[in-house]
């Protein structure tokens, strides 16, 4: 299936990552490509094929609802790229 | 020394023949002279190695210790180490010094082997060549001009050259086998959850596993040992009795059965690759192991399938790189949505962008049916072709990638293309069960590789049977003229 480069302005705005203006129409063609690669799967009749999300069909394991880490806020925060008083510090989103 | 085998190095460090001080010296001298012209380790730890040899030598010298206690290796530099840069070859945590272990890296200092340093591989460990990562693409030792394979590429090229006796790698599609085949190693993905993704900094998390990388198939065993097991910190784990991967090894393969998939020998494999596999497939017979023709039907669905089911999980865990808790975070950002969309921007790097953006798409409102889900039903017909082939066979072999180690950027521009290394590794991680490659021959003088795949949790079964081909053949020996 091809994408056009205003779906791809769309999915970049979901996944958060800039494109710049001039790379659009490229980054389309190769997701195009990629997606025309998968398209694929589509001959395949799978209508009787329950899906596989974990190769052992195992499900979550659950663990008691107890404190098992210890707090080490201020340790994680020295690799914060802004942090202060123990909060990390974003541009401003509300005035 | 850097020639030897991880048992002969634990031999010698038993025998008093050497000492983990002089071991480690020697390995950090070959890493220091080959290093600029591999570009094999992002990160080398010089002083933690000595001052962790030197406690090896002493406690080695009071008493009962592990067998590898003092034997140097090198980690992957997706393994969370305490204290070290961990960059996963990516501008997005060049800055990241992790704050605490892997289990995988607590299970081999807890043997008491001694980390020389971090290795180069494919950003996130997306890609089959090594060029995807920000700190430049490694070269291997085998023949300088090409790609070492990815995205383990690091750590094979310095197992390759004698730079560290062996290295933990990882294995989303082939990521361990197809270097390991392209640099002449034993490499094996084991088991899915049979090893620890605790602090393995994630690409794919229903595919991703950990696995050794040596010269040999007892050497794996060897490391296997060591980074196997439950671990109640990885949700994924499967509680499971590791076996003693040693004690099988000289097991006879007489009566064995082994699967040659027809799929695995078609359209896409070199003609030179396919007589050579054909030729060591040969070897088991004389062994007396029984080849058949057997079929794997949906193999050629492997690649599609993964390149939505990889892409997706990539999708959902990267985006936890937003440059707000750890990692780069763009300058001056506007507002927040400026921080996120150009933090990830510079922070990735082309093929990392393209993965999350057919993730996105592929779990996107509308199209989840059509994709991830028909994915996910694919994958399964993939795992029961594996467990079909396995009521009749003990294991299947086949080649571990198309063609032996292509030139450096030849492929890097054609991302199809590249996907295509791995068509026979792909469908392993899909299925979940675990494989590995060992030397197989040379085809224009460079190594090309076999894969031996078996059933779950049967990593003893293709330890055992690469074993037995290592006693018969001399391939594993040989190594990189320029670095011998």
């Amino acid at each position: 299936m091809a994408v056009s480069p205003s779906d791809i302005e769309k999915i970049a705005h979901l996944a958060r990552i800039r494109i710049a203006p001039d790379q659009i129409d490229a980054v389309a063609d190769r997701i195009s490509d990629i997606l025309a690669m998968v398209d694929q799967m589509q001959a395949v009749d799978t209508d009787n094929v329950s899906p596989m999300a974990n190769p052992h069909d195992a499900v979550q394991r659950l663990r008691k609802d107890e404190v098992s880490e210890l707090n080490q806020r201020d340790r994680f925060q020295t690799l914060a790229p802004r942090a202060e008083d123990g909060l990390y510090l974003v541009p401003k989103v509300i005035e | 020394m850097h020639t030897l085998s991880l048992r002969e190095l634990a031999d010698g460090l038993a025998k008093a023949r050497f000492s983990s001080e002089e071991l480690t010296r020697h390995f950090l001298a070959r890493i220091a002279a080959h290093n600029p012209a591999l570009n094999a380790y992002i990160t080398v730890l010089e002083e933690q190695a000595l001052a962790g040899a030197r406690a090896a030598d002493k406690q080695r010298s009071s008493g009962d210790v592990h067998p590898l206690t003092g034997v140097p290796f090198a980690h992957k530099d997706i393994f969370c180490t305490e204290g070290v840069r961990t960059s996963c070859g990516s501008k997005m945590l060049d800055n990241f010094i992790a704050p605490y272990n892997a289990t995988v890296v607590e299970k081999m200092a807890a043997a008491g082997m001694i980390n020389l340093g971090k290795t180069n591989m494919d950003e996130f460990a997306m890609g089959s060549s090594n060029e995807t990562s920000f700190y430049g693409p490694v070269r291997n030792p085998w023949d300088t001009n090409c790609v070492p394979g990815g995205s383990s590429g690091g750590s094979a090229a310095a197992v390759a050259a004698g730079l560290a006796p062996a290295a933990t790698g990882t294995d989303t599609g082939g990521s361990i086998r197809q270097p390991s085949a392209l640099c002449n190693l034993t490499g094996l993905k084991p088991t899915y959850g049979r090893v620890s993704r605790y602090g393995m900094i994630a690409f794919a998390s229903s595919l991703d596993q950990a696995g050794p990388m040596a010269r040999t198939a007892e050497d794996a065993a060897l490391m296997l040992q060591v980074m196997a097991g439950f671990d109640e910190k990885d949700s994924t784990s499967i509680d499971c009795t590791v076996p003693d991967y040693s004690a099988s090894l000289n097991n006879s393969l007489k009566g064995k059965v082994i699967g040659v998939p027809s799929e695995f020998f078609a359209e896409g494999l070199s003609d030179a690759v396919a007589s050579r596999t054909r030729a060591a497939l040969s070897e088991y017979e004389k062994m007396g192991a029984v080849l058949k023709d057997i079929s794997l039907p949906h193999s050629h669905l492997s690649i599609p399938c993964y390149y939505v089911i990889a892409p997706a999980e990539a999708s959902t865990n990267l985006s936890r790189y937003d440059g707000v808790r750890y990692g780069h975070r763009c300058d001056n950002p506007l507002d927040l949505a400026d921080l996120y969309t150009r933090t990830r921007e510079e922070g990735f790097g082309d093929e990392v962008k393209r993965r999350i953006l057919v993730g996105t798409y592929a779990l996107s409102a509308g199209f989840y049916d059509a994709y991830y889900r028909k994915a996910q039903r694919i994958r399964r017909l993939i795992k029961n072709d594996f467990t079909e082939a396995f009521k009749s066979v003990d294991i299947i072999a086949g080649p571990t990638s198309p063609s032996p180690a292509f030139a450096l950027g030849e492929k890097v521009d054609d991302p199809l293309t590249m996907y295509l290394e791995d068509m026979y590794t792909i469908a392993v991680n899909l299925a979940g069960v675990p494989a590995l490659s060992i030397p197989a021959g040379m085809v224009d003088n460079k190594p090309i590789g076999l894969q031996l795949i078996g059933r779950d949790f049967a990593e003893a079964d293709i330890l055992n049977a690469a074993h037995q081909f290592q006693l018969q053949t001399d391939w594993h020996k040989q190594f990189a003229p320029a670095f011998a």
